[in-house]
């Protein structure tokens, strides 16, 4: 019974099988991250454009929750030697990595190792500044980074009578008087608060947040972040509150929607939230650099990123890293890096990404986009402006987010609150450089 | 009177228990045995350097002024879920044990929200009661009361309660019917033809008659708010502000999870553990002595 039909069929199906088995001869490599819904199609397609681009190496994404969630994860999966290649890590879980020698596979070295091409100076230097070592070699790749700003309703400053845009923390204070003043509920608003308000704070007025260059230069460091200078701003800050110039709404983003139900005038938080900015503020909005304390600095330093980073990890067979090293340079490429910047509000990690992004004009198309990159590139980063490398941070952001608590509350004075949170961030530390010393 | 088997193979009682007792050996025995160990070593997240430190682990928990409101917040926490979720539950069992039209679709809504993960039930009540776009937030704020979990530690625990005790209700609620349906007719009958009224019916005979599934449901309740709630605690107030609502259970998974602190993470769990043998035996030791089966 066998027809030119079923002839046809079963070489469309050897041919099926031969091409399927090549598939499988291309070596896999496993990219666990963290980058949900939008942003999880996107990284599907970087890693379907590298496979298209060679038949050796196919990379796998694996979507695996939150931040904490993929680094816990890979964490055990490394402990079961069950560890992907690829991980994607939050900036504050940089020091567990580093101080994991023999667990991570530094990229600069990967990339020796590998014989690619690569070179350091192509990426932007606040960026790649915060995961390098002292001696300024790049242990993870950048990926997704972004930085805080300040975003404001310009329909309610003109409504208000405000004329030119907030760049101090006193036109920020004048401008939510008038705000309040004109019938709004609060001035402004923060979220992320140690990120903005401590971490950042610090960085863009040049003093350091912890002893040795923040953690940088070894793990014995303590934090200062008690100082006059963060202590001052927050309580003015607090007793702003009972103006209502000033509204508490959460740790993370969950002040949002007080800012685009048009409650709050200004907002300080990640430029990353672009995408939700657009969908949900029915008001024209834009977004400027972080204020500026002329009691603590003159001019503005720089910011520090938030976001995350790609790390390889240790203990597969040395053939496979060339893929690795491979994949890297193909999403650091300006077209994928550029498109990336552009549909998820991260900023772009090399250079080249940022001058298409430019010719493409999307900055005039979408302005007040490149705020976080200027806010970035604004100076050459100094030890107190690199970025922050803390031990157990994850734990000490919790511990600076309870004392600020306390402090909106008005249980604490500003003073208070920033000393417990010092005393208390300082036994993390000790505590992690006990557990890798 | 329970019936006595006796059996004349020597190792066939032997046999017949091993199932059980390999499933107590590996799910308990063992990871209680690895947690006790954990809890004397410093460890990196990686596991690459391990130290042993003896106690110092609990040392830096008793230490730790935090640790010891964590106590308090788990002691106030549990109880309200209890006392909240029971007493709920008890009454709307009550009434459901009457003659109602419709009794059964009733009875099925009551029972789903047992379906609901502690996670969703979690986000569910944040959002009725999110500060900025809740509907109970919303609603409080036009009787006058300022609702803000962000900030008042206060309302922060009450919102925990509310999401645990609303989870649990339905458990309690079955167990409730069941125990009511299983009381005799004739007894209350004939104490409302002697002309006792519906409260003292309730209280004299009622009552009594459902201590053991009180009982039970107390156990059930604690044990429930006291290793159960994490999920509900982390989508809801992560133990804030300012820590009002970290709980043991909760402070073990945060610390050990996301701090990845093992030791001192490890070291927590023996205590909770022990805490929950301690008020096992005091259950049964003391309370169900009271309790009439």
């Amino acid at each position: 019974m066998f027809n030119s039909k079923m002839i046809i069929a079963g070489m469309a199906g050897a041919f099926a099988l031969s091409m399927a088995s090549e598939a499988i001869a291309a070596t896999e490599i496993q990219w666990w991250h963290a980058m949900g819904g939008r942003n999880g199609e996107l990284v599907n397609e970087m890693a379907e454009g590298y496979n298209a681009s060679q038949s050796e190496f196919k990379v796998v994404p694996v979507y695996k929750g939150t931040y904490t969630e993929t680094m816990t994860a890979a964490i055990a999966a490394f402990r079961a030697k069950q560890q992907p290649h690829i991980v994607q890590v939050f900036e504050v879980g940089t020091a567990t990595m580093m101080a994991a020698e023999g667990a991570v596979y530094p990229v600069y070295k990967l990339m020796e190792d590998t014989n690619t091409p690569f070179n350091q100076d192509d990426y932007l230097p606040a960026v790649v500044s915060y995961y390098t070592t002292p001696d300024n070699k790049l242990l993870s790749l950048p990926f997704n980074s972004s930085t805080p700003v300040m975003w404001y309703n310009k329909d309610a400053l003109e409504k208000a009578g405000v004329t030119e845009v907030p760049s101090t923390w006193t036109e920020v204070f004048d401008a939510s008087q008038k705000l309040v003043d004109s019938g709004m509920k609060c001035g402004f608003s923060f979220g992320w608060q140690s990120w903005v308000m401590v971490e950042n704070f610090s960085a863009w007025h040049n003093i350091p947040m912890g002893t040795k260059e923040n953690g940088f230069a070894g793990l014995d460091t303590e934090f200062v972040f008690n100082n006059d200078n963060v202590v001052n701003t927050l309580q003015k800050i607090a007793d702003s509150s009972e103006k209502k110039l000033f509204q508490y709404g959460g740790r993370r983003g969950e002040s949002l929607p007080m800012f685009t139900n048009g409650e709050c005038g200004m907002w300080m938080n990640s430029s990353a939230y672009y995408g939700s900015m657009v969908q949900q503020a029915k008001f024209t909005f834009d977004q400027t650099m972080l204020p500026l304390n002329t009691d603590v600095a003159d001019k503005a330093q720089n910011s520090i990123i938030g976001g995350a980073t790609l790390w390889v990890l240790q203990g597969k067979p040395a053939a496979e890293y060339k893929g690795v090293a491979e994949f890297f340079n193909y999403i650091s490429s300006p077209e994928v890096q550029a498109r990336w910047h552009q549909e998820t509000g991260y900023v772009p990690i090399t250079t080249a990404a940022y001058e298409l992004s430019k010719k493409q004009g999307f900055y005039d198309k979408n302005p007040g986009t490149d705020t976080a990159i200027k806010q970035l590139s604004l100076n050459t980063p100094t030890p107190n402006s690199k970025g922050i490398r803390f031990g157990n941070f994850v734990q000490v952001r919790d511990v600076i987010n309870e004392e600020m608590e306390a402090l909106w509350a008005g249980q604490k004075t500003a003073k208070e609150a920033m000393d417990t949170a010092v005393e208390r961030g300082n036994a993390l530390l000790r505590k992690f450089e006990k557990a890798n010393d | 009177m329970i019936k006595r088997v006796t059996f004349r193979n020597l190792w066939l009682p032997y046999l017949l228990l091993l199932p059980q007792l390999a499933v107590t050996l590996i799910f308990f025995i063992w990871p209680a045995v690895q947690a006790l160990y954990q809890s004397l070593l410093v460890e990196d997240a990686f596991g690459l350097s391990t130290e042993f430190v003896w106690f110092e682990n609990f040392e830096a928990l008793f230490s730790d002024p935090l640790y010891l409101d964590a106590f308090v917040n788990t002691v106030v926490f549990s109880f309200s879920v209890a006392f909240a979720s029971m007493s709920l539950a008890l009454l709307l069992a009550v009434m459901a044990d009457r003659t109602i039209k419709g009794a059964t679709a009733y009875k099925t809504l009551l029972i789903w929200p047992y379906a609901v993960a502690p996670a969703v039930a979690g986000v569910l009540w944040f959002f009725m009661f999110n500060p900025v776009v809740g509907i109970n937030a919303y609603l409080l704020r036009g009787l006058g009361y300022d609702w803000n979990h962000y900030l008042d530690g206060g309302d922060a625990m009450i919102l925990v309660v509310i999401a645990a005790s609303w989870k649990q209700i339905s458990y309690n609620f079955l167990f409730f019917l069941a125990g009511l349906q299983a009381i005799p007719r004739s007894l209350i009958e004939a104490a409302a033809i002697d002309g006792a009224g519906p409260f003292k019916r309730f209280w004299t005979i009622i009552f009594p008659l459902l201590s053991p599934t009180t009982f039970f449901l107390l156990v059930v309740n604690v044990v429930y708010a006291f290793f159960d709630t994490f999920g509900i605690i982390h989508a809801t107030t992560e133990g804030g502000p300012a820590g009002a609502t970290q709980i043991l259970v909760y402070k073990v998974f945060s610390d050990g999870f996301i701090g990845l602190d093992l030791g001192g993470s490890a070291a927590q769990s023996v205590v909770l553990m022990a805490i929950v043998i301690s008020l096992t035996v005091v259950q049964f030791r003391y309370i169900e002595r009271r309790v009439e089966y």
